[in-house]
């Protein structure tokens, strides 16, 4: 059995690896300080997937409480909110080690900005003055930056994730892809998640297979998930959007999320953050 | 619904890859995408590497005792990951056949704990003291061991620096070793001496200075070569070398010429008639030490044996360096153009110096509990080893096995596939190890038969990258 491992990427980022957790890091700040961060950061993560195993069977079922290791709790908080429908822990995994490991990363350091981006599911971190620009990937397939966020301090984002059905994890929805701003990665994962699955709609073409016959452990069971969409007309994409865009706005309303970006089949619609759009009004 | 359990326990079979340990239906992949089940067995997605026509590429030496000369196609341990504990057999055991023999190779990745790098660096440059530190990034990596005929030469990296010093001391040492195995450049600084650039296959940077070429040999040894070709055209030359300085008329090889003695007395301590340790200080200057005029070198210029007219080659022992005197009336030294004839030689020295390069042998020790992966008697593997039945290759590249116990090998990383290797946070390095032996011999040393896999089925199963011959 392979364990953890990290590796610095030509570059200088740091890459950390185990099973199917893959991480890339990068810090700014003092050489030093940064080399430590980066090292607590590793030493966090040598045992974390191990951590998590240990309550994996509870983590895979509808979110309830009592969890024990830290990052089990971050995953149980995620998506606590939105227990209402069917979710579980695992909706906020890749968040949540982002999460821990930023958090491992910046203690007791002096580190100016960080990013730690778990398959795209990103913690970021950082001081006054500072901010970063992140790109969104609509399609996999044809890799190109289709919108921007630029996210600085003074914005209440430290979480960015993206979902969709094309990505490794599983999805309800036919969302190509969903972009979501949070507080924090793991509350940005859950809802990305959520907000991909409610973006759908009833069309003959859509193919959907319980998800246990894709993935044997999969926590979303006899549940439908999306594994083939063909090319929708315009008012199925639509309708598709909309729903999505509303469960955005909802969520946007409760205090859950900043913004939202949804994308499918080359048609997006944003959840703005209501800061920005004062600032468009009153430029 | 006992059929449905029934179906359960064969189509589904559990991955102990990581610590997820998912449970994979036929046709399904892991959690992590790159594990899958295919036809009923766990198959890594990744690419694992092969070596074509490995002869080509990498020659095997041939060994007496060993029938299976060449594999045409040959499976390197990258990729293959490894297995946990130690005992589980490793994961690719792979048989095929070889001038008609059967033949096993047991591939794996070795977590190597115990392991460090002798680099070599062709130069005569001062770079530091013997036992001087050699840090990257202020922490100690290794340090100046015992130079060799032409080179300097560092021991970097083992148990000590990686596990025994302070958590940074380990990273620092075990990132400088990666990338130094990986063939990339490292920066380093010796304590007391140089600052060098060190790249495996490159030529070494000491002081911001690209060295070109490896002297031929010391400053006798250069005398030794060339005496016969200075004859006639020179009455003196002296080889200017931090090591031995060279003195054609008093040398040996100048006598046996019959050469006529000149009078100029160097600077340093006589060993023998003409050759003369410590003319100056060692340094970045001529032949390794600190001159930039040579004629500091010269102690004293005897009126009783020197003559008016007297020609005088001064040069390095890389040729890099050369200048011509003519002693005046009065015996001062003065600065000629030097005749042609005279410097076709010193371009002879240049011609037969080697271009310096750096050099990194890997050593570790892969004696310990990764043996279990290829047998259940490692001990019969270690002897196996020594008896040359089983030969040990590191990505395809031949190693040296050194005598005594265990298996303690030297590797050429520049012979290794690129990106051969990796690491784990322990920290310690991660690279490929392949065991290759007849079938029979593999039963005999417990070999895990069970696990023996033929060679098209694993090229068949696995997504492979092919290394060009």
């Amino acid at each position: 059995m392979s364990g953890a491992l990290s590796a610095r990427l030509p570059d200088g980022r740091l890459h950390l690896q185990h099973g199917p957790i893959d991480v890339l890091v990068q810090a700014w700040g003092d050489a030093a300080e940064v080399e430590e961060g980066y090292g607590q950061a590793c030493t966090r993560f040598a045992t974390l997937l191990d951590e998590l195993v240990g309550e994996l069977a509870a983590l895979r079922k509808p979110v309830h409480s009592g969890f024990k290791g830290p990052v089990a709790r971050r995953m149980a908080d995620a998506v606590r909110p939105h227990r209402a429908v069917f979710v579980t822990p695992m909706a906020a995994v890749a968040g949540a080690v982002a999460d821990e490991l930023m958090q491992a990363l910046v203690a007791g350091r002096q580190i100016r900005k960080a990013y730690v981006n778990d398959g795209g599911d990103i913690a970021l971190h950082f001081t006054r003055g500072e901010s970063l620009l992140a790109g969104v990937v609509s399609d996999l397939a044809n890799p190109a930056i289709d919108a921007t966020a630029r996210v600085a301090f003074e914005d209440p984002v430290r979480g960015i994730a993206t979902s969709g059905w094309r990505g490794r994890s599983q999805s309800l929805g036919i969302a190509d892809a969903v972009t979501v701003l949070a507080s924090t990665a793991a509350v940005a994962d859950a809802a990305a998640t959520l907000v991909a699955n409610a973006v759908n709609a009833e069309h003959a073409g859509i193919q959907r297979r319980p998800a246990r016959e894709l993935k044997e452990d999969s926590d979303l069971g006899a549940l439908p998930v999306t594994v083939a969409v063909p090319r929708l007309p315009p008012e199925v994409i639509d309708e598709a959007l909309s729903r999505g865009t509303a469960e955005a706005r909802r969520m946007q309303a409760a205090g859950l999320i900043a913004a939202a970006y949804l994308s499918l089949q080359g048609r997006t619609e944003a959840v703005y953050p209501p800061r920005l759009e004062l600032s468009s009004v009153s430029s | 619904m006992s059929e449905t359990q029934e179906a359960v326990a064969t189509d589904v079979i559990r991955c102990d890859a990581c610590p997820v340990l998912c449970r994979i239906r036929i046709g399904q992949s892991g959690a992590c995408d790159r594990y899958a089940n295919v036809e009923g067995k766990l198959v890594r997605l990744d690419p694992l590497v092969v070596l074509q026509n490995a002869q080509q590429a990498v020659p095997f030496v041939d060994g007496k005792p060993w029938q299976g000369n060449v594999l045409p196609t040959f499976v390197t341990g990258i990729g293959a990951t490894t297995t946990y504990p130690d005992y589980k057999p490793a994961p690719f055991i792979v048989s095929s056949k070889a001038d008609g023999v059967d033949v096993v190779t047991v591939v794996t990745e070795g977590i190597f704990s115990y392991c460090g790098l002798k680099v070599k660096i062709d130069t005569d440059r001062f770079l530091g003291p013997e036992q001087a530190a050699v840090r990257v990034d202020g922490e100690q990596i290794g340090h100046v061991t015992t130079a060799e005929y032409g080179s300097q030469m560092l021991a970097l990296g083992g148990v000590r620096h990686l596990t025994g010093g302070s958590k940074k001391e380990g990273n620092v040492t075990c990132d400088a070793m990666l990338k130094l195995a990986n063939k990339e450049p490292v920066e380093m600084t010796i304590d007391g001496g140089a600052r060098v650039r060190v790249q495996a296959g490159a030529a070494p940077v000491v002081n911001g200075e690209p060295e070109v070429r490896m002297r031929v040999g010391c400053g006798s040894a250069t005398i030794g070569i060339f005496a016969p070709q200075w004859l006639g055209h020179c009455d003196e030359v002296i080889v200017v070398d931090d090591h031995i300085t060279g003195v054609l008329t008093e040398h040996q090889a100048g006598r046996f010429l019959d050469m006529r003695p000149a009078g100029i007395r160097v600077r340093g301590r006589k060993s023998t008639p003409g050759r003369y340790f410590k003319v100056a200080e060692p340094g970045l200057g001529w032949g390794g030490t600190n001159i930039s005029d040579p004629l500091s070198i010269v102690e004293k210029i005897d009126p009783k044996t020197a003559w008016p007219g007297m020609r005088i080659l001064m040069v390095s022992t890389t040729g890099e360096d050369a200048e011509w005197f003519v002693l005046d009336a009065n015996l001062k030294p003065e600065k000629q153009r030097m005749p042609e004839s005279v410097r076709k030689v010193v371009e002879r020295i240049a011609e037969n110096c080697e271009p310096a390069l750096c050099t990194v042998l890997f050593m570790g020790g892969a004696g310990g509990s990764l043996r279990a992966g290829v047998t259940q008697n490692p001990v019969r593997l270690t002897r196996s080893v020594k008896d040359m039945i089983t030969r040990v290759t590191c990505g395809g590249a031949p190693v040296y096995v050194w005598p005594g116990g265990g298996i303690t090998l030297m590797v050429d990383v520049l012979r290794m596939p690129d990106r051969s290797f990796g690491y784990v946070p322990t920290p310690a390095l991660v690279l490929p190890i392949e065991f290759t032996l007849p079938l029979a011999d593999y039963a005999a040393i417990g070999g895990h038969m069970d696990s023996v896999v033929p060679l098209e089925s694993v090229l068949r199963s696995q997504k492979v990258r092919y290394l060009p011959a």
